[in-house]
């Protein structure tokens, strides 16, 4: 799960466009969004797109979300348990 | 300084209800809606809801006004609609008579295989110049491609020229049509219900998304006018790009703007035709900002359960009805709405009702922040 | 009709990768290099903090860039501004639409993305700028074949003597497949060169 976690700090630097964030700078269970990378409304909908795209994991209810992107912990985990790619 | 009156002196609409005024208010009256089930894996692999014109009616339509084969499906609906407009104004097309266009995506349709070619044709200033000179227009088009709010932005844009004498009439002219673009755009946005759209309910699930096109000549002429337009606000609310503003601040002070120009009070107010799109945040947002000037008891409806959400053409569609209903005294249902879900009071128009009519304030809000406000008040 | 004079008080252009405030050059890359990458190095040389910048378009940036350098000493985040925005092109969002239709066009690679999605309207730059120097004023975006000074002094001078606005940033920004220009002009009722047609065609050599 490791590389997951890394993989995804790099992903979602490059499809969110963080550019001056490292992957060192996020940490595995900081908040993503609100305070911790101040990702936004638009950020969430994307990262339901990365799912499918690069993990083939539709979220059929956008509201499951919230959940999953709570951090880089709890995003890998669940892409573990469902990916399909 | 006081600024000459402007009015809207005809007007005309292109829908799935109808290819006039008059049958679109018959089909409305009778709680017909235009959105159906479309299984149509051009558009999408999902069967889907929206409310599209047959094309067989547009076709028929515009072949009894021109053999001509070079107008795309958009600037045909755009011409019919216009066409009316333009025979009972019987303008003189001098540099004093002015065409403005509204429309968000234009002919994005020529996009479906992508070249330069075909991002060419997809031109907008090409397709406001081929509606110009198909009525024979002299002086440049103006077009007004400000998301959602377009269409009554458009009229907010004639007043205000014809008020600073630069131009004596202008003929305004609203489309979009729908299309695998903005349905891709709007789904991935989680944004487009799953059923018919239902405006301010509890169980709103967003969007359905429609095409039309709509027409108006504005002018200082007063004579047999259908409405005065007395006054208009169209203020971002510099919050969010595609979130509106929780306090609906710029929505807000629109109304504020055009209420305090038409020298009007809210208690004067007797019907709101409103945006209404049933996503969850936009309807939230006007029950909101409307509360925030005391309109929370106004009847007010959403033409979107009719329509659905026609983009570029919404703005200026629905005050074509909405005009309609100031000088009948009619009400019209928003239809879709069952169950009240918002924070805040509104008087939502159930059912058909006949109440006496004066003024008429219509709203729209967009993508980036926008919104427009405008009063129109009854003249006849 | 108008009855306050108005005035120009700065005005930007940025093209070929130059950029251009009150007629003196401020910063420029070499013309090879890519709108992306100037942009960047613009928005580091000038030493600004705004990350969503990285998530704009390239019209949106473009928009930005010459806005920033016209507001910074106008504006603050902490008061509002009442400078109404007057934009205007002929791409209108041209340059993403085809991004986002190529995201569409394939069933096997059918992946729309909402970040893309959202820039598909020209109005959008305005909302970029509007949130980044908090104006709650009036907008709207116009198209026209080309630049229209005359068209957008006389809807500027409106605004102005019907009190919608205390100041009007006006702008011509067109961007499509790495060609871009962006004319931008903040107009005041008090003092600056003359505003009218004549000028501002001189001030931008159309």
């Amino acid at each position: 799960m490791e590389a997951v976690k890394q993989e995804l700090k790099e992903k979602i630097i490059s499809v969110l466009n963080l550019e001056d964030v490292n992957p060192e700078d996020i940490k595995d269970t900081d908040p993503l969004f609100g305070a911790g990378l101040g990702l936004d409304s638009i950020d969430a909908l994307e990262l339901i797109v990365m799912l499918d795209k690069d993990y083939g994991i539709k979220l059929l209810d956008p509201k499951e979300g919230k959940a999953i992107f709570e951090s880089i912990e709890t995003m890998a985990k669940y892409i573990s348990e469902n990916r399909t790619k | 300084m006081k600024l000459n009156s402007v009015f809207i002196n005809a007007t005309n609409c292109i829908t799935p209800l109808g290819l006039d005024v008059e049958t679109n208010i018959r089909n409305i009256s009778n709680g017909v809606s235009g959105i159906r089930l479309h299984k149509n894996q051009v558009y999408a692999e999902q069967p889907f809801y929206a409310s599209i014109i047959e094309d067989d009616l547009i076709e028929e339509a515009f072949s009894s006004i021109s053999a001509s084969v070079e107008y795309t499906r958009l600037e045909k609906m755009m011409i019919l609609a216009l066409m009316p407009v333009i025979k009972k104004s019987n303008p003189v097309f001098d540099e004093k008579t002015i065409l403005i266009v509204s429309t968000t995506k234009g002919n994005i349709t020529q996009l479906n295989t992508i070249s330069e070619t075909s991002v060419q044709s997809a031109d907008l200033s090409l397709m406001a110049k081929k509606i110009a000179s198909f009525f024979g227009f002299t002086t440049e088009p103006v077009i007004v491609s400000n998301a959602c709010v377009s269409g009554i932005l458009s009229l907010a844009v004639a007043k205000r020229l014809i008020q600073s004498e630069g131009c004596n009439q202008a003929f305004v002219v609203a489309g979009d049509e729908f299309s695998k673009f903005v349905l891709s755009g709007f789904n991935c946005f989680q944004a487009v219900s799953d059923e018919p759209c239902q405006p301010y309910s509890v169980n709103r699930k967003g969007v359905t998304l429609g095409e039309a096109a709509a027409a108006a000549c504005v002018s200082a002429n007063g004579q047999n006018a259908l409405a005065e337009i007395a006054g208009d606000g169209a203020i971002n609310d510099a919050n969010h790009i595609s979130g509106p503003s929780r306090t609906g601040e710029g929505l807000f002070r629109s109304v504020e703007r055009a209420m305090q120009e038409a020298e009007v009070k809210a208690e004067e107010i007797d019907y709101i035709n409103a945006h209404g799109t049933a996503t969850s945040f936009n309807d939230e947002m006007e029950a909101i900002a409307f509360n925030r000037s005391r309109l929370g008891n106004v009847p007010l409806n959403s033409l979107k359960g009719y329509y659905g959400h026609t983009l570029g053409a919404s703005g200026l569609l629905e005050t074509v009805i909405g005009i309609e209903s100031l000088n009948s005294g009619k009400l019209y249902s928003s239809i879709g709405f069952d169950e009240m879900g918002l924070s805040q009071p509104l008087n939502i128009i159930t059912q058909n009702e006949d109440k006496e009519l004066n003024y008429l304030l219509k709203t729209a809000s967009g993508f980036g922040g926008c919104n427009t406000a405008v009063l129109f008040k009854k003249t006849k | 009709m108008a009855d306050k004079n108005s005035f120009i008080q700065s005005w930007c252009t940025i093209q070929n990768n130059k950029i251009d405030l009150n007629g003196e050059t401020i910063f420029e890359s070499e013309p090879a290099i890519g709108f992306a990458d100037f942009a960047k190095a613009a928005y580091r040389n000038f030493g600004w903090s705004y990350p969503k910048f990285f998530k704009m378009d390239s019209l949106s940036k473009l928009a930005f860039i010459a806005a920033e350098l016209l507001l910074k000493d106008e504006t603050s985040s902490e008061t509002e501004n009442d400078i109404a925005l007057v934009f205007s092109n002929k791409s209108s969002s041209m340059d993403t639409d085809v991004t986002f239709q190529e995201s569409i066009a394939t069933k096997e690679n059918y992946y729309p993305s909402p970040a893309v999605f959202v820039y598909t309207l020209p109005n959008i730059c305005m909302g970029e700028i509007s949130i980044r120097h908090n104006l709650k004023s009036e907008n709207s975006f116009f198209i026209f074949e080309k630049f229209n000074p005359g068209f957008l002094s006389n809807y500027t001078d409106v605004l102005l003597s019907t009190n919608r606005a205390e100041k009007v940033l006006c702008a011509w920004v067109d961007f499509y497949k790495e060609t871009y220009r962006a004319n931008f002009y903040l107009v005041n009722s008090t003092e600056g060169l003359e505003h009218n047609e004549t000028t501002i065609k001189t001030l931008f050599n159309t």
